[in-house]
């Protein structure tokens, strides 16, 4: 049996499928559940060295491997030269570690403070495991094989890309270290767990942004003869 | 003009004991579940105090509520710097919001080992048990009333932000058991015009109801980002922590939808509560948020509409208000309280959430510092009760500063119209006064005989009927209502035990 192929050319359609369809029926039969479940009111002050430089790092990266999957090209062309390609990567391993600063604050809290214990759910348990798994592997893979930056545009990107277009072809990445197959496996757990946890909370993040860049302070919802739904009642910003 | 309809309560200050029958009526009502023990969305705290919870009206320190930026336009203090974009750079962690500890940690009492210790040489104790962790409590170090009936206490009255500008003889007032003053404070959701909680909701969950003003949390909406706890600068909404879901007051509006009084107004035992039926004209809400100090009060009462002119009443038909609405309006005790009458005030208006609920501030203790004591007027061995309202007990700063924004004219008006009716009413039942003594304090504050008498019957003898004018909202009628998730929710009190999170916490 290839593993390679049964774990990374059919296991991602069985876990996206899972996903996509576990996080619409969610959103449909139980929005009420939808909740980033914030603890900041029960714990604030170890929650600040934690939320902080697990937010900001872990968003930047993610968002770089998003761009990098999208515009593998631009990336390679930035890298071709010396001083630029260091720089990316220690940006990439700064915001790493700063990730990883801020995961162990959350499991420094979650084990000492008893308030915040109390409501921890066996979701938040498997959350928080598979996120350490998957930055301690991600800062691991960018200090013992270098040049992640470049060789994920060559490898793991052509790999998505033929999961995406139905044509998976694991060539692309059954010669990357376990480390970074570790990485990637990691990855598709985080997928499945989305719709099963408080992952779901970053896709709510779509609120805030309308929020900033278009709602209207107030909001009013009729239900009588006044017709629509909700309706602001100026339009000052 | 954009006229809009609100549902509105009054408290007069004077009248209330400070019993917490509310209190414990709305809690009994709405907030006895888990995560939801901490909240009290009706609440009674001793002025001056520290609050529930502590200091919350410190806005240097809670950011909540509106501030005009210099460029004239109004911004949530919250997002002081760059605006809104300040929800994004936030919404990890929020440096003002406030934690359990500015409350208090619910508990418990260890009742069992009342009944279960095994025999020994000591009585056995009901040790405290936090309701959050389970675990037992070294002390209980803060709770919801903590500072009830300390009003001359210097560890919790000073602490009160609404002591600033008082003269330091009067801030020595409240270390002085004999010349103290101190009274009560009902507080629910004042389900304002401008609420700084809807305007914060990064999601949208929070609204405000078209027919009725009431703000409610859509809790299928709200996603915990905390916004709304930080920017009421009243720090009425509430962060469930086991849901992961914003609540607050809402005004009981299962009940007040078929005319029925709120749990706490009509469970009052003081009568201290009327609810009525305001029209105010939403157009003019930004201008009235943006006015300096001194001219919020006058700013509010210009917003708000004459139920009787028939200019106003065709208006109303026009934007949809049912008849019976209409009629509640003209027989609103609030209209007549706030506007009609001008003796009754928005809590902090200087928030700029334009606040819709209206307070009477206290005249009692009506006995004024004695004679003997610097700047006493009040002889004992004289019979006269109506002194100069301007040199009572209750420094006439501290009632501006808590309902008028400081402006102190205000208040004054109010409290001569108050003594007057009490001059007026003791002459006629008691005829001890004088006539030309009464007349002369009726003219000075501008008050009609039958004004006083109307004041008079609302505040001693009106009848439930007269306290709440609430109409129906004949929500069957609604379009956009599905008959069949009201026949689903019949019963239910719309929080609670829901779907079980797979996984996941329950609740």
């Amino acid at each position: 049996m290839d593993w390679n192929s049964v774990l990374y050319g059919q296991l991602p359609y069985v876990i996206i499928t899972i996903a996509v369809v576990g996080t619409i029926a969610r959103y449909v039969t139980n929005a009420y559940s939808w909740s980033s479940q914030s603890s900041q009111f029960l714990e604030n002050k170890v929650l600040f060295f934690g939320s902080f430089p697990w937010h900001f790092g872990i968003v930047l990266v993610l968002l770089a491997h998003i761009f990098a999957i999208f515009f593998p090209s631009a990336i390679l062309s930035w890298n071709a030269v010396p001083f630029r390609l260091y720089a990316l990567e220690v940006t990439g391993l700064i915001l790493g570690l700063l990730a990883l600063f801020g995961l162990i604050m959350f499991v420094y809290r979650r084990l000492t403070d008893s308030r915040v214990r109390a409501v921890t759910s066996t979701a938040d348990v498997l959350v928080i495991i598979i996120l350490l798994v998957q930055v301690i592997s991600g800062v691991a893979t960018a200090i013992y094989f270098n040049w992640g930056s470049n060789w994920f545009a060559a490898s793991a990107v052509p790999w998505i890309w033929s999961i995406i277009t139905f044509s998976p072809d694991v060539a692309f990445i059954a010669g990357l270290p376990l480390l970074a197959k570790i990485h990637i496996f990691n990855a598709m757990l985080f997928i499945l767990l989305i719709p099963f946890s408080r992952f779901v909370h970053f896709l709510a993040i779509v609120g805030p942004i309308q929020y900033v860049f278009g709602r209207p302070y107030q909001l009013v919802r009729w239900y009588g003869p006044r017709g629509a739904r909700t309706e602001p009642i100026r339009q000052y910003k | 003009m954009d006229l809009r309809t609100q549902l509105s309560m009054s408290f007069h200050l004077d009248k209330c004991i400070g019993c917490h029958t509310c209190s414990v009526g709305c809690k009994n009502v709405w907030t006895t579940r888990q995560g939801a023990e901490y909240m009290w969305w009706n609440n009674v705290e001793t002025k001056p105090g520290a609050g529930y919870p502590l200091t919350w009206e410190d806005q240097e320190r809670y950011m909540g509520g509106w501030e005009v930026t210099s460029g004239g336009d109004l911004r949530l203090k919250l997002l002081k710097g760059p605006g809104k974009l300040r929800t994004l750079a936030n919404i990890f962690f929020q440096p003002n919001l406030p934690t359990i500890d500015d409350y208090y940690e619910p508990f418990t009492f260890d009742y069992d080992n009342l009944f279960n210790a095994p025999a020994g040489d000591d009585q056995p104790v009901a040790r405290p048990k936090s309701l959050i962790t389970g675990e037992f409590m070294e002390k209980i170090s803060i709770g919801p009333n903590w500072d009830d009936d300390f009003g001359g206490s210097p560890l919790y009255a000073s602490n009160d932000p609404n002591l600033k500008g008082l003269s330091d003889s009067q801030k020595l007032m409240l270390t002085q058991f004999h010349k103290l003053f101190y009274f009560y404070f009902p507080r629910i959701c004042n389900h304002c015009l401008n609420p700084a909680c809807v305007a914060s909701c990064p999601s949208g969950a929070i609204y405000k109801r078209g027919e009725d003003g009431i703000v409610l949390i859509d809790q299928e909406v709200c996603r915990a980002w905390r916004f709304c706890v930080s920017a009421c600068p009243f720090k009425k909404p509430y962060f469930n922590w086991n849901t992961g879901k914003s609540e607050k007051c809402i005004f009981c509006y299962p009940r007040t939808e078929t005319a029925q009084a709120n749990a706490c107004a009509h469970s009052c035992t003081g009568r201290i509560r009327c609810v009525g039926v305001l029209m105010y004209d939403a157009d003019k809400i930004e201008d009235v948020a943006k006015q300096p100090d001194d001219r919020l009060v006058e700013a509010m009462r210009d917003a708000i509409l004459d139920p009787n002119d028939p200019a106003v009443i065709a208006e109303a038909r026009k934007n949809g208000v049912e008849d019976n609405w209409i009629k509640a309006a003209q027989q609103s005790p609030i209209y007549n309280l706030f506007k009609k009458w001008r003796i009754a005030f928005p809590h902090h208006p200087e928030f700029r959430t334009v606040p819709m609920n209206y307070y009477v501030p206290p005249l009692s203790p009506i006995l004024h510092q004695a004679k003997g004591d610097q700047g006493g007027t009040y002889d004992p061995e004289s019979s006269e009760f109506f002194n100069d309202v301007e040199l009572m007990r209750i420094p006439l700063k501290y009632l501006a500063n808590l309902l008028t924004a400081g402006n102190e004219s205000l208040i004054l008006e109010s409290l001569k119209k108050q003594m007057a009716v009490r001059m007026y009413v003791r002459q006629n039942r008691v005829g001890d006064v004088g006539d030309a003594k009464v007349k002369s304090a009726l003219d000075a504050c501008g008050l009609s005989e039958v004004d006083a008498e109307d004041i008079y019957r609302l505040v001693s003898l009106a009848t439930f009927k007269e306290r709440f004018v609430i109409p129906e909202m004949h929500r069957e009628s609604k379009t956009s209502v599905d008959p069949r998730t009201m026949y689903e929710k019949r019963g239910s009190i719309g929080f609670g035990r829901k779907n079980r999170e797979f996984l996941g916490r329950q609740w």
